[in-house]
């Protein structure tokens, strides 16, 4: 008899999901699929608005990472203008941009998955959250929030705003940096790194817990795709893309926005609403790949900045393949951000109050790339001759990943899971697959384990043969 | 030469020309009364009704801005009911429109935000009409975006009355009304428009805007009507 389990929604990412995994008449498991749930239909609705407004109304789809598609939508609206941004404007910019993916990787890290590291997959669901962490490590949680301020702070003392700022518009962005507001970011970036550092010394000492899981999570080969600055550095705002093999080999590599039309293909899958991104000279599915820390890491030659730099070492002997190693990649990315835009507010032009390049749309056509937190996130708009949206298309940085997810499901739950004996702790393993890639699925953070988690084995005559609620 | 009235506007002595209206002699004497389609400078038509108020004797509610003063007249401009008619003509025009202040030009210098926040409306209690309106960008230099315009036609005196010009004007009726440039006709082949700018700056809400503005940047500058309308003598 076959059965289906299914796991909705699933708990502890940002956006709504849901798991569906088949066995087999024993009770193994034969299929397995990540579902995305809504619909958002932003695409459809920008359609007629000036593409001037592109950037704050794309900013919209998120309030975890706004900032990631105020840039990215930014970037579009200045290949539409077709002008160089001031040079200030793109620091400013960047800064903002390594802001956000600092924030948005310790509420990553410390909200969404180290209830899970640090209590266990097995841990007692109700326990499995930032408030169980709080009770056990507590200074583990307070360097979490801690982080998440930072990088919340930083952003709105660029932009004056936390969530959804207005800063950033086509041609750069609408007010220069002030010293007074540059000394303020630099004074918090030295606590942020000592908590990053601290952070990592403790993860390395638990990672021999999660062999099994290391190993679970590292069954998928995939490609790897993501910016890198002109030295093959880590970029995480400009820069071209590269995607490597699973073995690293770099196969594409300086492929500028517009290449990434005929590059990237977009499938989409009866059960998710999330389109199936794949690289097209392989097909679909062979094309699968993953953005994000993990790829991001796996294709530089070096983060740039020293601190980073020596946490990469240590990096590289880790299985490059495993997802679990997002969350590792991800620590040494908020070290990262902390590092450049200590580097970047020291660049001479950084107070400049030249900020903004002003033109009327020179192009019908723009795309527009940046990194997000969870990877690689392009925009792209085509306007009609009075600068109206006439198409818009987003491709996601958890669109990417897409496939990966879905795969990942799949295999670790045929790792875990065995019908007959249907624990909670399993099905955890396969949640916590999905939270390595950190999928922003919609806008904001609906949950933190506080969501119920209702597993069902249903029968094929419809007869629920097993249950488990939280 | 107009004779002097004397009336009461909240229990309050005041006195005023009778040619002038509620809304003016209560604006003389600091008395303050809501209006979203006045506009100091041009005719008065009494759109918005914002400016409504009581008069002892009368049983309707009169808009101040169009309505004159006379002897003994006894006016309140506050009330629970005056209040209840102010919020819900400002729900209608939310309702009526597609007013999305987050992602609006003029988000954070909107007369009809700033009218909400006023009067304390924080939710819509009307089924919103989500009408499908479009956005003229034809201009060279200016954008109209016909989900923000609550047809206070300010646009359409400024123009004018102003300039003279008399681009823009209302077309069809009640809930169907727009604004429309000469006959109907995209704003940038209008053979009549001087592109003065006038209409945007003195649009209240985001409705007409400087092209390239983004979120929030659109700031109308109107002192300029007060300075014309006085050196034609347009103002009493």
């Amino acid at each position: 008899m076959t059965q289906t389990i299914l796991i909705d929604p699933v708990t502890r990412i940002e956006g709504h999901a849901k798991i569906t995994i088949h066995l087999n008449d024993a009770g193994e498991v034969e299929d397995a699929h990540f579902h995305v749930t809504q619909v958002r239909g932003f695409e459809k609705f920008v359609e007629g608005r000036p593409f001037h407004e592109m950037p704050a109304l794309m900013s919209r789809i998120c309030g975890i990472c706004p900032v990631s598609h105020l840039i990215a939508s930014a970037k579009a609206c200045d290949a539409l203008l077709a002008v160089s941004i001031p040079p200030a404007a793109a620091n400013l910019r960047r800064i903002l941009n390594l802001a956000q993916i600092a924030q948005s990787h310790a509420l990553s890290f410390f909200y969404l998955s180290a209830p899970d590291l640090l209590l266990g997959m097995d841990a007692d669901p109700a326990q499995r959250n930032l408030f169980g962490i709080a009770q056990t490590a507590p200074q583990l949680a307070r360097d979490g929030v801690r982080l998440r301020q930072m990088g919340q702070q930083i952003i709105e003392l660029l932009s004056g705003k936390r969530i959804h700022p207005g800063w950033v518009v086509p041609g750069g962005v609408n007010q220069a940096l002030t010293e007074e507001k540059r000394d303020a970011i630099l004074a918090v970036l030295s606590e942020g790194i000592g908590i990053v550092q601290r952070t990592m010394l403790w993860f390395r000492g638990i990672l021999k817990q999660y062999e099994s899981e290391i190993q679970a999570f590292s069954a998928l080969h995939t490609l790897f795709m993501g910016l890198v600055g002109p030295d093959g550095t880590l970029e995480m705002y400009d820069g071209r893309v590269r995607i490597a093999d699973a073995n690293k080999y770099i196969i594409a590599d300086g492929l500028a926005p517009e290449d990434l039309n005929t590059t990237i293909g977009e499938a989409v899958e009866p059960w998710s609403y999330l389109k199936s991104p794949y690289y097209k000279p392989l097909g679909y599915p062979s094309g699968m790949y993953r953005v994000g820390p993990l790829a991001r890491l796996n294709i530089v030659r070096s983060c740039g900045t020293p601190h980073a730099d020596e946490e990469l070492g240590f990096f590289r002997t880790l299985d490059h393949h495993s997802s679990f190693h997002y969350h590792y990649a991800r620590l040494i990315e908020i070290l990262y951000c902390f590092e450049k835009i200590n580097q970047l507010l020291h660049t001479p032009t950084i107070l400049s109050e030249h900020v903004r390049a002003f033109a009327a749309p020179n192009n019908h056509e723009g795309i527009g790339v940046s990194e997000a937190p969870r990877g690689t996130l392009m925009h792209h708009y085509i306007i009609d001759d009075d600068g109206l949206i006439v198409r818009a298309n987003l491709v996601i940085a958890t669109g990417h990943n897409n496939m990966a997810m879905d795969r990942s499901v799949y295999q670790v739950a045929r790792r875990y899971v065995r019908g007959a004996e249907l624990q909670e702790g399993m099905l955890n393993r396969v949640e916590a697959v999905i939270r390595t890639f950190d999928p922003c699925l919609s806008c904001s953070t609906h949950a933190v384990g506080q969501m119920p988690l209702h597993v069902q084995l249903v029968a094929p005559d419809g007869s629920v043969v097993d249950e488990i609620k939280r | 030469m107009s004779r002097v009235a004397t009336l009461k506007i909240n229990g309050q002595d005041v006195s005023g020309r009778e040619d002038e209206t509620i809304l003016e002699v209560a604006r003389e004497n600091g008395i303050p009364i809501p209006t979203l389609c006045q506009i100091e400078g041009l005719s008065n038509v009494g759109a918005c009704r914002l400016c409504l108020v009581e008069v002892t004797g009368i049983s309707k509610l009169l808009p101040a801005c169009t309505t004159r003063v006379a002897e003994g007249m006894e006016v309140r401009t506050e009330s629970d009911r005056l209040t209840h008619y102010r919020r819900m003509a400002v729900e209608m025009l939310f309702a009526e429109g597609n007013h999305i202040c987050s992602v609006c030009v003029s988000n954070g210098h909107c007369e009809l935000q700033g009218m909400a926040v006023a009067l304390g409306i924080d939710h819509i209690h009307l089924p919103y009409l989500a009408p499908r309106r479009g956005v003229d960008a034809s201009h060279e230099r200016f954008t109209f975006d016909a989900n923000r315009c609550i047809l206070c036609t300010r646009c359409v005196r400024v123009c004018d009355e102003i300039e003279g010009a008399h681009t823009w004007d209302v077309m069809g009726r009640g809930v169907g009304s727009v604004v429309i440039t000469d006959l109907n006709e995209r704003w940038g082949d209008s053979p009549t428009c001087t592109s003065c700018g006038k209409c945007v700056q003195t649009c209240p809400t985001g409705a007409l805007f400087i092209k390239g503005s983004a979120v929030g940047e659109m700031t109308k500058r109107n002192t300029f009507l007060t300075y014309i309308a006085q050196m034609r003598g347009n103002l009493k």
